[in-house]
This record gives C-alpha cells, structure tokens and sequence, in this order.
C-alpha cells in the first residue's frame, strides 16, 4: 500500500468464485447466500460505521452552520461573504478534498469527517439563516409590543418560526451526507463505500457486494429521510391546526 | 515538515507531467461536459414545461430526493457491472446523475416565476410558448443556473470516480499510487478541483449577470 493508502483491498477477503456458490460463480446480481454469510463481518459494521460518520458530519455541521447563521442574523452585511465561503467549500469535488487532506491530517476519519462537514454548511446555513429572516415583521411588531425582550422574540418567536426551514435543511443535509461519505472509502475502508469499493476493485465487479453495500446507503438515506420527517412533524405541532 | 513537502512534490509533478494530466485532464473533461450536456437537452426543457404549466411538482421533488440520495459512486459501478467499461455506458450514469438539479431548479424558477407578469404578458397577448422564454425564463434564470451550476460540479466529480472504476480520465491516475507516486495522486486531485473550480467560477458568474440584469429597479 501507497503512503496514502486510497482503498485498495484493505477490506476483508472476496469469496473464491472457483469454489462459491453456483449464484456467486455466475456473478449474479443479488446473493442472498453470500449477503446472510457476510452480514455480520462485511456489511452491518460497515452500516454502523456509516451512521457514525452521518451523524458525527451533520451533528458537527449543524452546530457550525448555526453559529454562523446566528452571526450573520445579527450582523446583516456577514451574510453575502459567509454564503459564499460555505458555497466555495461544495465547488471542491468530495474525491479531490478527501485525497487533499490525507498529507494534513492523514487515513483517519478525521479526513473523511472534514470534507463532510463543510458540505452540509452549503445546505444547512443558508437554510437556517432563511429560517431566521422569514419571520414575518407583523409578527415580530407584535411580539415587541407585548413586552418581550430580544432575547425572549428570539427563543419564543423567531427560532420555533424558523423550525421547518431548519429542518427542511437537516433532510437534505443529512440524506446528501449520506450518499457523499460512500466516496469517503477511497482514503480508508470505512462506511459502506468500502465494500463499494471493493467490489468495483474485483475485475469483473462483484455484483453482490455492490448491490448490498449500495442498497443499504440508499436505504439509510430513506429512513433518515423519514424519521426527520416525523421529527419536523412533531416539532411544529401548529402547521397542522391550520 | 512531511506535508509541505508532498504538497511540493505534487506541485512539481504537474509541470514534470504537464502531457499525461493534460490528456487525463481532457478525458475527465470530455466525460463531463458530454453528460452535462446530455443532461440538459432532457432536464432544461422537461423542467421549463413542467414549471410552466405549473404540474408535475411531485416528480420534480421525487427525481431530487432520489438524485440525493443515491450513492453515486455505487450507481457508476452498477452501471459498469451491467454495461460495461466504456464512454458513453459512465456517460449514461453520469447523466442520470446530472438531471435531478437541473429538472429541480429549473421547476422552482419557472413555477416561482411572477404570477402577475406571466398574466401580464399574457393579456398582451404574448403565445405560451414567448411567456416561458421571454418572461419566465428571464425572471428564473439564476436560479436554473444555480441548478447547472450544481450538476457541474456533482458531474465533474464523480466523472474522476468513473476513472477508478476503469472508465479514464484523472480518476486514473488517483487510483494508481504504484505507478504515479502520492505526488501524482495529488497532482491529479489538484486538476480535478481547478477544473470543478473554473466550471463554477464561469458558470457563477453567469448567474451573478442573470441576477442583476433582473434586479427590481427602483
């Protein structure tokens, strides 16, 4: 292996086509001998690791993308420079930026995090800053006529007004996350990309794997789509008295 | 100091090498803008229409959540396993892949185009299809550049993964440490990003004209 080490066969040992199944040795599309055989050693550590990293990327891109947003509410002209940082950081290609970091902070899962992070600002900070902006002034005039103080308008009115649009952003964030990090496995074997790779590395690609690994990332994706869903449903309890 | 040294080493390797990624350079290229281009003659007009007409909202939001949510460089493999290696079998994934921001946005512009103008200009007397491409389109236009603008980006990307999957290009060499050394390696990741970064640039600033020229005037 290189010194930067990009993913070649550091994951665990393909099945011997001479000697597997008549469904492996044709190469089929979907195996489920194989799939049930190698759930525990090859594909639910690589899920577990892909949540892992999901979680940390959007946890850590959320706070960031947050205090931006917070900083650009309360100075107005940050807004403009900070929307284009965090729009440059997505024109880098994920393959570039995580070949990039390796001599900086080299194969760990602090490279692959990095890259994650700064794509979920691109999603997440012009969402929430959105969020915060569209409370509509009648409300606000209203609210500061009742006595509330700016920090009271702000946690009683603007945040929970700004909710749907912040987790509109979180969706996205979270679900694009999650197909990205796939690509992360050309630095380390980690996540689900590394039995993607893996397969695509055998010269007659390994169907099986492929499809297992890949259907399994599109699979997170939809439940964490879904159960966001729920959570926004849950959170704004009033969008649907009306 | 190991990091600024691979840096240097990367960067000397681009003029040592200037022939070899120019041609890798010119692969990645052609890869790209050929299935961007295949991707805008389907999403640009389905998008326009759909957005005109004010239909098709749940297709537009489906083709973009699924666009997000597949994992592009399974679908390359996919592609491969069933197509083959070959330009215009990563070309067909590559465009599956271009279209979800382009139909999206280009939705969102034409069916967030101003209601008032568009009926407007319909009194006038202007034909269904003069409303989309003089009124609409105008009104949407950094918004459906923002969406292409976005599917370069995605595009060019993931034409370099192609390479690791056989398909050429720069991808090529960043799956060759053996033969190229880290320093080619990086050299390569560092053409990939300046050519996503010029696409963007460009097509930035196409959408910065688009908007200003339809800035409201006092």
């Amino acid at each position: 292996m290189s010194a930067l080490g990009l993913a070649d066969g550091g994951g665990p040992v393909i099945p011997d086509f001479g000697q597997g199944s008549a469904c492996l040795r044709h190469n089929h599309w979907f195996c489920k001998s194989w799939v049930a055989q190698h759930w525990s050693d090859i594909l639910q550590p690589a899920l577990v690791q892909h949540i892992y990293l999901t979680v940390i990327a959007v946890g850590v891109g959320f706070g960031l993308s947050f205090g931006l947003a917070l900083i650009a509410f309360r100075f107005r002209f940050l807004g403009p420079p900070l929307g284009a940082a965090t729009d440059f950081l997505y024109t880098l290609p994920s393959i570039a930026l995580f070949i990039l970091l390796v001599p900086v902070t080299g194969l760990t899962v602090t490279t692959i995090e990095i890259p994650l992070v700064a794509y979920t600002l691109f999603v997440l900070y012009p969402n929430i800053l959105a969020g915060l902006r569209g409370v509509p002034p009648e409300v606000l005039e209203s609210a500061r006529g009742m006595g509330l103080t700016r920090a009271q308008i702000f946690w009683r009115v603007e945040l929970p007004l700004a909710v749907p649009a912040i987790l509109a952003g979180l969706r996205v964030a979270t679900v694009a996350t999650i197909s990205i990090a796939t690509v992360a496995a050309i630095v380390i074997y980690y996540g689900l990309g590394g039995p993607v790779f893996d397969a695509i590395g055998q010269p007659d690609i390994f169907r099986t794997e492929l499809l297992a690994a890949g259907g399994l990332a599109i699979l997170l994706a939809l439940t964490a789509d879904a159960l966001l869903a729920l959570l926004q449903r849950a959170l704004t309890p009033w969008s649907r008295l009306r | 100091m190991i990091v600024a040294s691979l840096f240097v080493d990367a960067l000397r390797f681009i003029p040592d090498h200037a022939a070899l990624l120019l041609d890798k350079a010119l692969e990645t290229v052609k890869l790209a803008f050929t299935a961007l281009g295949i991707s805008l003659l389907i999403a640009l007009p389905l998008g326009l229409w759909l957005g005109h007409r004010h239909r098709g909202l749940t297709l537009s939001l489906g083709v973009s959540s699924l666009g997000r949510a597949l994992p592009s460089i399974a679908l390359i493999g996919v592609f491969i396993a069933w197509l083959g290696v070959g330009f215009w079998n990563v070309t067909v994934a590559l465009v599956v892949l271009g279209i979800p921001p382009i139909l999206t946005n280009s939705y969102a512009a034409v069916d967030g185009a101003d209601r008032d103008a568009v009926e407007a200009a319909r009194g006038v007397g202007l034909t269904e299809l003069q409303i989309l491409t003089r009124v609409e389109l105008p009104l949407g236009l950094p918004l459906v550049l923002a969406g292409i603008r976005i599917a370069a980006v995605f595009v060019i990307a993931t034409a370099t993964i192609a390479g690791i999957a056989g398909g050429g290009g720069l991808g090529e060499i960043m799956d060759n440490p053996v033969t190229y050394n880290e320093s080619g390696v990086l050299a390569a990741a560092f053409c990939v990003a300046a050519i996503a970064l010029l696409t963007a640039l460009v097509l930035g600033l196409a959408q910065r004209a688009a908007s200003r020229r339809m800035a409201p005037r006092a």
